[in-house]
This record gives C-alpha cells, structure tokens and sequence, in this order.
C-alpha cells in the first residue's frame, strides 16, 4: 500500500504543476499586472510612476514565463511564474499583495470553515443515509412517493433560498438565533447553528435522493433476500448489510470531499458574516490578489489530490477484496 | 419528543440566551448588553490604514476617527466650512515673491512664487497608549531594540504588555510630510504633492536613492530613517509650530491639510515597526495605527471584526455650539460644549451582504443604516406631494430618516477625441445636446434610484461654492424654465439637433446608415441590465441605436487610457468641497489619453483651461463666482458630459442615536455621536422576544406524519413471509 501511495502522490506532481500553470496562464490572460497594480494602488490619482514602482517591489515587472533576456536556466527562473509558483511546493505562500502572510491567514481562517463545514457534513450525512434507507425500507409506499417528491421540491430550489429564508424565518420572524456573524470558542455555537441547519436541510433533496437509488439497486440483490429469510430484523437488514455493501459508492463521493471541507463555502461564509477560507478566496478574487488565489487554488488541488488517494485507501477499508496493486 | 434539528435549536439559543433574560437572537456578547457602544458594519476589509496611502471611504470611516490632521470640517455648518483640530487656530497663506519678500494676501497669482502654511498645534494632546512609544524609567524605549524571540507569540500590538504615549509634536507633522516621498509607501497624492511641496520630490529620489544603496550593501526592507533627511517644504519651527511651503498660490492646500495625508505619525512607529519579525508578523503601521484622535484601533480583525476604543488621552474638544438653520430645532444642538468623544466603543462587525444587514438592524443590532434599492419600499414612501416620508413601520419602531446631497457626480462621458461623438465642431456638439436631451435623467433618478438624486445641470454639486439654483442654474442647452422649474425640452427639439448634426431621424445624411454609438460599461447583472436597456430606448426616441459593450473595469480601464471608447461611465466623489474639484475633470492638462490624467473625456477648451488657471487659485468670491458661471457655460454648451445626477444618501438611525447629521465631507463624526444604551437595550428585548409556538407545531407535525410510518413498519416487522 506505501508504494501505491507513493506512487500516487509522484502521479501527482505534474497534476499540481499543470493546475500552477492554467491558473497562472488564465490570472494572467484576463489581467495583467499592471491591471492587479492599479486595484492595489485605488482608483483615484493613480500614476504610472506608482504602477510601476508597485510591480517592482512585487516582482510583477519580470517576464510572465519565459524571461527571453536572461541566459540559460534564468530564462525560466528568472520569471513570475518561477518566483511565484514554485515555492508553493514547499507550502510557503508568501505574503499576499498587500502584504499580509498568507500561510498566518489561512492558518487563522480555515477553523471558521471547518466549524461549519464539518457539522454540516457529518450530520448530513447521518441525516441523508437514514432518510435514504427509511425511503428504501417504504419503496412503492406513499412515504416514498412523497419522499421522492419533496426531494426533487427540495434540490429545485436554490441554496441561496435556503440562507435567506432561513434568516428570515428563524432569525428575524422567530427570533431564536443571530441572522448572522461569528465568534470565537463556545461563544461561535449560537452563530453555527443556523448555517450548519440550513447546510443540512438544503442538501436533502439532491443526496437523500441519491442515496436512496444507491441502496434500492442494492436491497434487490440475492444477499438481502437471504438475510430477510434468515429471520433478520428489516433495521438490521438496511442498516447492517445493505448499508455496507453499498459503502463503495458512497465512499466515492463523500471521502473526496472531506480535506477540502477546509476550503469552505463562498455563499455561506457571505450570508452569514464567517471569516473562512471560503470568503477569503472569494476576496481575493475580487481584489486581484493573485497570490492569495494562486495559494488557495494549489492548496484546493493538493487537497482534492489527498481526498482521491484517501477514497482508493477507504475502499479496502470496507471492501476487503479490493487490493492495491 | 422533537425532532434531533429542533432540538439542536432550542439547546443552541438556551445558550445563547443563558440566564439574562436577553434576546436570544443577539449578536453581541451580553455583558455588552448595555454599554456605551455603536454598532456598524463593514463588507470589505481596509486594504491601508497608513494615513499616507490610505484614500478610500471604508478606510477613512476608520482612519479619520483615530489620526489627528491639524484641520477637520464643522461637523453641523452648510456649506462645509474647515475649522481647526489639532492646530491652534487656522492657518493662513502667507505669500511670498521669488526673491522670498512677502506680498500681500491678495496678490495676484502670477507673482506669487511661495505660499508659507504656518500651522501650531495646540499643546498638551497626547498619543494613544502605543508600545511604540512605551519607555522605561530611563527613558528608553522599551520595544525599540527587539532581539530574536521577544516576538514570539505576539500577533498584534495588543501582545506587548508595555504601552506608552508622549506629547504631539509638531515635526510628528513633518515626518508624516516626508513620509509621503517614503518609495516603499506609494503614497497616491505622491505626485501631486510633489508638484506644490517644496523639495518634496527632490526628496523622493533622495529616498529612492538611499533604497537603492541599501539594498545593494544587503539591507533590503527595514528602517529607512526619515529623520535623517531634509524637506524644504516642510519645516520645524518650534515645539508647536511647523511651516509648509507650497508653490504658486494653492488655496486648496488647506483642503488637504484636513485628510489624513497630513496627519502626525510619531518617528518612533517608524522604527518599533521596522524591526526584523514585524512584518512577517503582519504588525505594520497600515495594519495597528498610532494616532491622537478621539479613538484608537483595539481590535483589527478584518475576518470578524474591528473594534475602536476611546483613546483615554484624547481631551479639550467639546461638542459644537453652531450649526446650520435647523440644526437647534432638530436637537443638534443639545450637546454643545460638552466634552468628545460620547460613545466609548464602536464595533465593526463583518458583513458582506446587505440582506442581513437591513433585518440586524431593524432588530436593533445595529444602530444605523443605509437604504438598499430593496428594501426602499420597505423604508420610504413619498407623500402625495412628493415628499419623502418614513413608511408606518419604520415611524412605530422610532426610527429617523435623513437625507443629503452628496458631493459627488455621475455622468455620461463622451470621447471627445472619437471621429463621431467628439470634437469641437458644430455639428459634434449638436449631437451631443440631442443625446443629452434625449436621455430623461428625472425617469432614470426615478425608477433605478428610487427618487434618489437630483438630475445634474452641470459639473458642480449643490454644497459646493460655484454651484447655481433656480432659473440661472439651469442648462438651457437641455431645460427650459417653466412654472417655477426646469423643465427638459421635448424630444422633437432633440431630433431638430440630430437633423441639423447630420443624421435626420438617426440616419447618416450623407451615407443613410443609421448612426450607431457605442456605451462602455462594467455594469453587469440583472439591474445593470434594465438600466442599460432603458439607455438604450432614450436613444431610440431619436432614432440613435446604443451598442453596448460590457467589459472589466481593468478592461474599461484600459479603453480609457487609450481613449478607445465612444459613451462611458463615470462619477466623481470630492476630496474637498472646492469647485477646483470638480472642474479639473476637464481641464486639458488632465487629458486622460495625453497625460494619464482624470479627464477621461479629453476635453480640451483653450478658454475654459485659461480661466481653470484663473479661478483655481482665487478665493471663493464673486469674481470666483464669475468665472465658474463662464467655465461652466462653456462646458455646457461643448457637453462633454451628459450631466446625470447627483446623488441623494438616504441614512436611517434608530431613536437612541443622537446627534447624527450627515456629512460627505468629513468622515471623523463618531466622536459626536451619542446613544441611549437603556433605550437601545428596551428596545431590543421588546423587538426579539422569541417566538416558540411555530417551532413546537413544526415538531409535532413532523412527528404526527411519522406516525403511520412508524405503523407501517411495526407491522411489517411482525408480519410473516408471504409467497408473491
């Protein structure tokens, strides 16, 4: 297994390196850095002499990949591309354009998405398997007609709907918890509770109704119909035998997610005021910060990169026949 | 038994309401429950809170509360009139020929070589309690000399324990002065300062030149000692006093001398902050200020919030005893004379979107507000005779409404170098009168504004010296007057303009091809989108078709420099209340394609930039007032802009906020304003009591549908194997 998973994370170097270059080539096709200076710099009196001293200072003023005026490896090196990008291997982000560390900043702001990103997950999960298995268990009854339905009712409507219904109705009409902000330690529970139920709630719809298609393709198999004639409970039928054995599929598509559960949610994290990773990328694409968006990409990579290896790993965790070879 | 969700609910806000009793939809920490705090908000993180490179709004609402420039604007008198803050009393020119002999205060500009700017500042005032400044009993300064690990587990300034102040000092003013030619610092009034400033630009390369020199001996970054260096133009006098010469006559000058360009900054933040470590620390004096004002910057966490505190060595201002008419009546008077700042706290949270925004504040979270388009009905509603009035809601929770003319522009802007809309010639400028009439700036004010705006007659805002009510303020290119009030000309006028421009009913009379203009534009989205289809129909009532063309605001940037647009948008905010403001904007030598000026349209009038040169330097007066009359019929008639709107900001404020008058001008108002915690707090309890009953229905219909689930399957469970 550490030779597969060696060998998986070599496979994933040029990966990385190609997300590095697309990112860079398209950054730098829609601006240039002349464009990033004059964000930076404002709107009003902003001179030529003060674009080109803020590109200097930042290393904007080399040539974007290829530097045709240096000799040999410096015409490599000796680029924006080389300065900006390769140390990310390393994991040092350098500091943003206006000069913050990047690295303190995603330290800093990656615990206020994982506080939401993580409850929301897990009791999702929990909630969408259940109602899954409950509509499974009632196939071809009126509870999973109008299961199914309120499902397709529910994936229909727009997250957007959910935030701000959702701080309407519990935090405006019912006055139960804060529309929105955030704080630290026990204090941040009040402000978690209405995201986390909204992310909960909003994802219903679309993962019950997955879930569910996931275990009635398996409960028609011959193992099932044999542990039911073995006298076994229908609970424990679902929840011990179909359930696990449909883990593969579902294991593909909820392992995966897991690192990047760090990254957090551009909408939540607006709606309701979280000073996550998810608002910082979303800033710094509008302020064309170029090096917060190239370190937040890379590090979306990375970890979408350990999310595939960790799911290849997990399936022998709950396939025994799968080997890694 | 309620459902795991509504569980997690009921638990969550029994926390967050605890035993007090308080809402438990509060926001806030309730032990702050009933202190002296304001509560507002920001949507996007300050980029510079350095008072030599900051010049945004959302980062002077911060800056200007906490820096002490020697100027400041009367928070209550209409029109804004300066006043001093720091300095003693206000400053006067003192003119000087080239020879360095004084002439008199009327001297006419072109003898004018030197304007001396005497400024003493009024002893006593004290910094806030800063590390920076903090000095053992021998008086040296404690954090100046850091040695590898005395940063360790320091994050911000708040991490040192030791703080200190000393006594404002006039050359605090002259280093901030020097600070401007700082080369790592990219100051954006650089340029322009080094025009007026005597040696400041000289001083620039001097800087530039010492930069370079350290970074090749290996001292890349670090302290570049400004104190080390001399600046002509700005001098120490004594303890109290400094001198800043400027050159030619620069009436504006005292402008600036109330933004925070010219605020003082202590040498010794220049050192504590360069020390290794600092800024990989992120600890700048653009992140933790060190100022003299009213307030000091405690808590800047821009991911949740900045939070000002009452800096306890600020004294000796008291609340003003004038104002404007009305101001008595409205009870902005009540205060005077007692001492500043009111409120002890003021809050900054985070919040991006307006939605929650408006509802936190309508539940009393925050104190204050503006008014989005969405919201508008909700808020306002017009009289049957046009006034505006708060809607019943608003009136029963007590709110209050204000309104002012901001000292801004918008407008259409023409390429005057374009082959077709632009030029001098008759035929050109006829065009641009029939497209001015024909867009009904009153409609557009009134369905995408809300009614907020006053539809613009020419370059300067109401409030600003120069600008013209009435009949004699009309543009009679576009209005005429007519029962008391301009009144646009009708479209047919519009069409005879066209005809006589050469395109009868839009069409080329030469070619028959219809005449098509181009609109540069960064609006997107759907409201961008009406707006820009209603443009488009103005155009058609001439027979003119509107192209647009959406694009980037670095892309439209770009078109500007290099002048590759026909229409485009702009606006203009003031830096100061002075028609030289607004007029520059078409002065040729601001030509935005010859001189990466502000002039975007490029319009160059020989007479209107002679008499620029003229009135710029004069003081406001009815000579002043001539040439203004002169250089804004002249831009009226070239219509180099389609004059738009000026707009209208609607601000609503809740009961228990006193003292609260907008004013565009100056951005250091909290430190007038005052709340009523108890009032605040009463207010919030009755407005927020949680309501339970839906929730406890919502459980037992959850519940009450799971019933014959639960049914079902018992049954089935108990039921044995049947053959299908």
């Amino acid at each position: 297994m550490i030779a597969y998973i060696i060998r998986r994370l070599l496979y994933a170097i040029p990966i990385l390196i190609g997300v590095n270059v697309i990112t860079f080539t398209l950054f730098f096709v829609v601006n240039s850095p002349d464009d990033m200076a004059r964000v930076h710099l404002g709107v009003k009196r902003v001179t030529p002499e003060a674009i080109r001293k803020w590109k200097e200072e930042r290393g904007y003023d080399k040539a974007l990949l290829y530097n045709g005026a240096a000799a040999g490896a410096q015409a490599f090196t000796d680029t924006i591309f080389y300065e900006k990008s390769v140390k990310l291997f390393a994991f040092e982000f350098g500091r943003s354009d206006q000069g913050r560390d990047i690295g303190y900043d995603i330290g800093n702001r990656m615990w206020a998405s994982l506080a939401i990103a993580l409850p929301v997950f897990l009791l999702g999960l929990a909630a969408y398997l259940t109602f899954a298995l409950l509509m499974a268990f009632f196939r071809a009854t009126y509870v999973d007609f109008w299961g199914v339905v309120a499902c397709v009712m529910m994936m229909s409507i727009s997250g957007l709907f959910y935030i701000i219904g959702g701080q309407y109705l519990v935090g405006k009409l019912l006055n139960l918890v804060p529309i929105s902000g955030y704080d630290g330690g026990a204090n941040a529970l009040k402000f978690l509770v209405l995201p986390v139920i909204i992310g909960v709630v909003s994802g219903i719809g679309a993962s019950t109704r997955w879930y569910r298609t996931i275990f009635l393709e398996e409960i028609s198999k011959d193992y099932v119909r044999t542990a039911r004639a073995k006298g076994l409970s229908e609970l424990r039928v679902l929840f011990r035998h179909v359930l696990a054995n449909a883990m593969i599929p579902i294991l593909t598509g909820v392992v995966v997610v897991i690192p990047l559960l760090f990254m957090g949610s551009l909408v939540t994290e607006a709606f309701f005021g979280i000073p996550g990773l998810g608002s910082y990328t979303i800033d710094a694409i509008n302020s064309q910060d170029f090096a917060v968006v190239r370190a937040m990409v890379f590090l979306g990579s990375v970890l979408y990169i350990v999310g595939l290896i960790v799911t290849d790993i997990s399936y022998t965790w709950v396939d025994p026949r799968v080997r890694f070879e | 038994m309620p459902s795991p969700v509504l569980r997690v609910v009921l638990i969550a806000a029994a926390l967050a309401a605890g035993c007090s009793g308080a809402p438990w939809n509060d926001p806030y920490p309730h032990t702050e429950a009933s202190r002296n705090i304001l509560y507002t908000s920001f949507s996007e993180r300050p980029k510079h809170l350095d008072p030599v490179q900051s010049y945004s709004e959302n980062e002077y609402v911060l800056i200007a509360n906490i820096y002490q420039p020697p100027l400041q604007y009367h928070y209550l008198k209409r029109p804004y009139a300066l006043v001093p803050f720091a300095a003693a009393e206000m400053p006067r020119a003192l003119l000087y020929d080239a020879k360095d002999r004084r002439l008199p205060d009327n001297a006419d500009a072109k003898e004018v070589a030197y304007s001396d700017y005497v400024i003493r500042i009024r002893p006593g005032i004290l910094y806030q309690p800063h590390p920076a400044l903090a000095q053992d009993a021998r008086g040296r300064y404690v954090y100046h000399d850091l040695k590898p690990g005395d940063l360790d587990g320091v994050h911000a300034v708040g991490d040192f324990k030791q703080a200190g102040t000393r006594e404002l000092a006039a050359a605090d003013y002259v280093h901030q002065i020097k600070r401007l030619a700082h080369p790592r610092l990219h100051s954006p009034v650089m340029q322009l300062m080094g025009e007026y400033i005597v040696g400041l630009k000289a001083l620039a390369q001097e800087l530039a030149e010492a930069e370079k020199a350290a970074a090749r001996a290996g001292r890349r970054g670090g302290l570049l000692d400004l104190t080390r260096f001399e600046l002509a133009g700005a001098q120490v006098v004594d303890r109290y006093t400094y001198r800043v010469r400027v050159r030619g006559k620069y009436p504006q000058f005292v402008y600036w001398l109330a933004m925070p360009f010219f605020a003082p900054v202590p040498p010794e933040s220049d050192r504590f902050y360069a020390q290794p470590g600092m800024e990989e620390r992120n600890i700048s004096l653009d992140w933790f200020p060190v100022g003299t004002g009213p307030y000091m910057l405690t808590v800047n966490d821009p991911n949740r919030q900045m939070v000002l505190e009452r800096n306890p060595h600020y004294k000796g201002e008291v609340y003003p005893a004038e104002g404007e008419p009305g101001d008595a009546e409205a009870g902005l008077l009540k205060d005077a004379g007692h001492p500043l700042p009111f409120i002890d706290k003021v809050m900054f949270a985070l919040e991006k979107e307006q939605i929650p925004y408006w509802n936190k504040f309508l539940q009393g979270y925050y104190d204050a507000s503006g008014i989005a388009s969405d919201t508008f009905d909700q808020a306002v509603q017009f009289s049957g005779q046009g006034d505006v009035t708060l809607s019943e809601d608003m009136q029963a929770r007590g709110i209050r409404l204000q309104t002012s003319v901001a000292t801004t522009t918008f407008y259409l802007g023409f390429n005057m170098l374009d082959p077709v809309v632009g030029g001098t010639g008759e035929r050109a400028r006829k065009l641009r009168h029939a497209i001015s009439i024909a867009i009904d700036q009153e409609e557009m004010i009134s369905i995408f504004r809300n009614g907020r705006g006053i539809a613009a007659q020419g370059p300067i805002p109401p409030g600003i010296f120069g600008y013209r009510e009435g009949k004699e303020g009309i543009n009679p290119y576009v209005y005429d007057w007519a029962d008391s009030a301009p009144r646009r000309k009708p479209v047919e006028a519009a069409k005879k303009l066209l005809a006589e421009a050469g395109y009868p009913n839009g069409r080329d009379a030469k070619t028959g091809e219809p005449l098509l203009v181009n609109l540069d534009t960064t609006g997107t989205g759907p409201d961008a989108k009406s707006r820009l289809d209603w443009y488009a129909k103005q155009f058609e009532k001439i027979g003119v078709q509107l192209a647009v063309r959406a694009t980037d605001w670095n892309r439209f940037q770009d078109k500007l420099r290099k002048g590759n647009v026909q229409l485009y948008f702009l606006g203009w905010n003031a830096d100061y209340p002075d028609p030289e403001n607004f007029l520059f904007l078409l002065h040729g030598a601001q030509s935005k394609v010859r001189t990466a000026g502000e002039n975007a349209s490029n319009y160059e009038n020989p007479e209107f930039d002679r008499l620029f040169e003229r009135m710029k330097n004069m003081a406001n007066g009815p000579e002043r007032q001539a040439l203004i009359d002169r250089m804004v019929e002249i831009t009226r008639r070239d219509a180099p802009w389609v004059w738009s709107l000026f707009p209208m900001d609607y601000t609503l404020h809740h009961a228990w906020v006193k003292n609260r008058k907008p004013n565009t001008m100056a951005n250091n108002g909290l430190k007038y304003q005052r709340i009523d915690p108890a009032l605040r707090t009463r207010m919030r309890r009755e407005w927020n009591q949680p309501v339970l009953w839906p929730v406890a229905l919502g459980g037992a219909l959850i519940v009450l549908s799971l019933v014959p689930a639960v049914v079902t399957f018992r049954r089935r469970e108990r039921q044995t194997a049947r053959v299908s």
